[in-house]
């Protein structure tokens, strides 16, 4: 896709509460205003009440910076930050499934996998999963090279991002909940009752 | 903000765990939060919530009103004059999404609201029972917060932290959803402690010491400086420190339309309204300055017109307590973060003494002409129909500028909010940022509730008064004193200005048939008169206040005047036309 003047990549990393409904009320600051996200990574950071999301999008600096900032105006977002792919190093991981009768009888997929760094992560008499990490156009590649030998089911992560200038982050993490930690998600725990109550 | 204040912590019961139910431990928080008065309709869904209401009918005050939307709208004006939270009850399904609209207008606003509503139980939730509504999900993108409570355990800390989030840092509504079950299930009842602190939110900045002093250099050097305030110096209660700050830097002041009233109308450096129909000086003015200090304000489109021509020449000074709010839509020079309470006295400390005569003469200058162009044909008309400004001119000489005015919106609003007195601050009432018609009726209800030793006065359309006028039935059953001004001109007077300047008179769909007002009146047993003669306005304007109790006055105005200046969309403030 070519870009808009000015836009390019940018990674957003919040870290938030573990809370019912966040995700909800990030995702609508971008839909709001009627940006895609690209990629969203979400899951429970070193510390396990602070979750952390990684967010792809394709936008000029000064709407990243704003997004930002309506991100962490909210009352369970501790931070959020933004980096251009410069600033991070990153990763998708991406599954390949395949029958194996293929991989055994064809020589050259063997090689083709090796060639691309992919593990093998399962084999079956039916099938094999293969796994790669790397950017998009490395998943992409081991994929247009798989689709002639009967690929039968493929699928990619988000992107997480690791950020290059992040001094202290652990640390701080840790501390910040060591001196408060954090509340407990509550969830409805009633959903399978339903047959037990009587209700008018 | 502060205005409220809590009974410090150790109120909170002591008593070891008593048995109650969810109910019960919602209102013994509302209790100790402060609260006096809720705006509310029952239904299915909140029914335990309200059958545990009838016990506390002593402590609590509820106002019943005739639809949701009102109830909120109440809360908003209860909010806006007493500084205080205001709170709402309503069922689920309807009974929720029927606030959606009040909570968008509270939360553009940044009213300070907790909403409580009732949801199905909670082992129901995504069945689509009956009146099951996701209203988690429908109010996340117009509330500050909301949390759904599934079990009563929850109850005590997340009131707390509604309350807290509700009045803190940037005021604005939460919702706290409590699922049938909750309502219902008794718990042990540890007590209520107020919530002052959440890890994850900072409601105020820290402020920057360096920030204070670049913005006082850039202060002590400007020839030309001034001063953009908002309603961020109500909320932040910092109306003394603000009128000090004025004062001492000498510095003209103009307001947006939830300013008004920071300063009185009559102060000598109040120069005036902002944007679209504010008055001329500022508006011109903005594009010759040298240092535009905003102060608690988010230079809405409606004040700064076309963006790229908007105080080019300007450094950029802005004061605000909310983070987002800077650089979102002019670029600063210096920005203030924090709570104009405190980073005003800093300022002020830092800044020389000065006056501006000569710059001051020039908004002077300006409002000469707009008095000639506009304001006295407005006020002192030679027409034979009346018009809005000569009624609001009416109403300040009678109230001396001391009555709380609640507006709707369109073309009365902005003409009373250019021509009101206003001596004291939260005595404007008015849906700004969301433009909710429908507003003022239910808004001046909660407003006599907020600020009950002061004169309300709404100042409606024929077409707002329309949508709510419901409410009549709450005034009457509650015998709420407050008087309606309904200035009728037949039309939807600001969408026909529009498609008079702009779609060459093509009025489409503005032309408004309306009821007899004072019979309507009359059905609610409310006194009325309505007038279309000058000379019976002003002894009208005279029984209308003088009569106790609710009374509603229609005068009718002239049909097609329009509201000038006006910054046309798309045009540069300076580019403010006088007709």
């Amino acid at each position: 896709m070519e870009h808009q003047e000015g836009k390019q990549e940018f990674n957003i990393t919040v870290y938030t509460e573990n809370q019912v409904g966040l995700l909800n009320r990030i995702a609508i600051i971008f839909t709001r205003r009627k940006i895609n996200i690209d990629s969203l990574n979400t899951s429970p950071s070193e510390v396990g009440s602070v979750h952390r999301f990684n967010i792809v999008i394709t936008e000029t600096e000064d709407v990243v910076r704003k997004l930002c900032r309506q991100i962490e105006k909210q009352v369970e977002v501790l931070k959020a930050y933004y980096h251009t792919n410069e600033d991070v190093i990153w990763q998708e991981l991406a599954l390949y499934k395949l029958s194996t009768d293929v991989i055994a009888e064809k020589v050259s997929v063997e090689r083709l996998l090796r060639e691309n760094g992919a593990r093998t992560v399962a084999i079956r008499k039916d099938y094999t999963v293969f796994e790669t990490t790397g950017h998009r156009e490395e998943t992409d590649n081991l994929l247009s090279i798989l689709q002639p030998y009967g690929l039968i089911e493929f699928v990619r992560s988000a992107r997480v991002a690791i950020i290059k200038d992040s001094e202290g982050f652990n640390a701080k993490l840790r501390e910040f909940e060591r001196l408060e930690p954090g509340d407990e998600v509550i969830e409805n725990e009633f959903l399978n009752e339903g047959d037990q109550v009587f209700t008018m | 903000m502060e205005t409220q204040t809590i009974a410090s912590q150790e109120i909170a019961v002591e008593s070891p765990a008593k048995e109650i139910t969810g109910s019960a431990a919602l209102l013994e928080a509302l209790i100790i939060e402060g609260v006096s008065t809720i705006f509310g309709y029952p239904g299915g869904a909140i029914m335990p919530i309200y059958d545990a209401l009838y016990d506390y009918n002593e402590q609590l005050k509820h106002v019943l009103v005739r639809h949701e939307q009102g109830g909120i709208h109440a809360a908003q004006g209860y909010a806006r004059t007493s500084g205080k939270v205001g709170v709402v009850f309503a069922t689920s399904g309807p009974g929720a999404t029927n606030l959606v609209t009040g909570l968008a207008d509270a939360q553009i606003d940044s009213t300070p609201l907790v909403c409580i509503t009732g949801q199905v139980f909670a082992h129901l939730l995504g069945t689509d029972a009956f009146q099951e509504t996701d209203v988690i999900n429908i109010t996340t993108p117009v509330t500050k917060w909301n949390y759904q409570v599934t079990d009563a355990n929850e109850l005590p800390e997340v009131i707390a932290k509604a309350f807290y989030i509700a009045r803190s840092g940037r005021p604005g509504p939460v919702l706290i959803d409590i699922t049938k079950n909750a309502q219902i299930q008794k718990f042990k009842f540890k007590g209520y402690t107020p919530c002052n602190h959440i890890r994850s939110y900072r409601p105020k900045p820290i402020v920057r010491p360096q920030f204070i002093q670049q913005a006082a250099d850039l202060i002590n050097a400007a020839k030309k400086p001034f001063i953009l305030f908002g309603q961020g110096v109500i909320l932040g209660g910092a109306e003394k420190e603000f009128a000090a700050f004025v004062e001492k830097s000498g510095i003209p002041a103009a307001w947006t339309v939830l300013g008004a009233g920071a300063i009185p109308t009559s102060h000598p450096l109040n120069v005036g309204m902002l944007g679209m129909h504010g008055n001329y000086g500022p508006n011109v003015l903005t594009n010759s300055c040298d240092v535009l200090i905003a102060i608690g304000m988010r230079f809405d489109d409606r004040v700064t017109g076309r963006l790229d021509k908007y105080a080019k020449q300007a450094k950029v000074i802005h004061l605000d307590i909310d983070p987002a709010e800077i650089d979102k839509n002019v670029k600063t020079t210096v920005p203030v973060w924090g709570d104009c309470k405190e980073t005003l006295p800093l300022l002020t400390a830092s800044i020389e003494e000065k006056t501006h005569p000569a710059w001051l003469q020039l908004f002077h200058d300006h409002t000469r002409q707009e008095i000639e162009q506009v304001i006295e044909p407005e006020l002192n008309p030679t027409t034979d129909e009346m018009t809005m400004g000569e009624v609001i001119k009416q109403l300040n000489e009678l109230t001396k500028g001391e009555a709380v005015i609640v507006t709707d919106v369109g073309q009365h609003q902005m003409v009373a909010c250019r021509y009101a007195q206003f001596n004291k601050t939260r005595s404007n009432v008015t849906s700004g940022g969301l433009g909710t018609m429908g507003f003022a009726l239910p808004a001046a209800i909660g407003a006599k509730f907020g600020t009950p030793e002061k004169e309300v006065v709404a100042i409606i359309g024929d077409g707002g008064f329309q949508m709510t006028l419901q409410e009549l039935g709450t005034v009457m059953q509650e015998n709420t004193d407050i008087k309606i001004i309904i200035l009728n001109n037949r039309f939807l007077g600001m969408v026909r200005q529009w498609q008079e300047l702009f779609n060459e008179r093509r009025y489409s769909f503005v032309d408004m048939k309306s009821p007899d007002f004072v019979q309507l009146a009359s059905a609610y047993g409310i006194a009325g008169k309505s007038i279309s003669d000058r000379k019976d306005l002003p002894s009208t304007l005279q029984e209308m206040l003088a009569h106790k109790g609710a009374y509603l006055l229609e005068v009718i105005v002239t049909r097609e005047n329009n509201v000038f200046p006006m910054v046309p969309q798309g045009c540069s403030v300076s580019e403010i036309r006088l007709k």
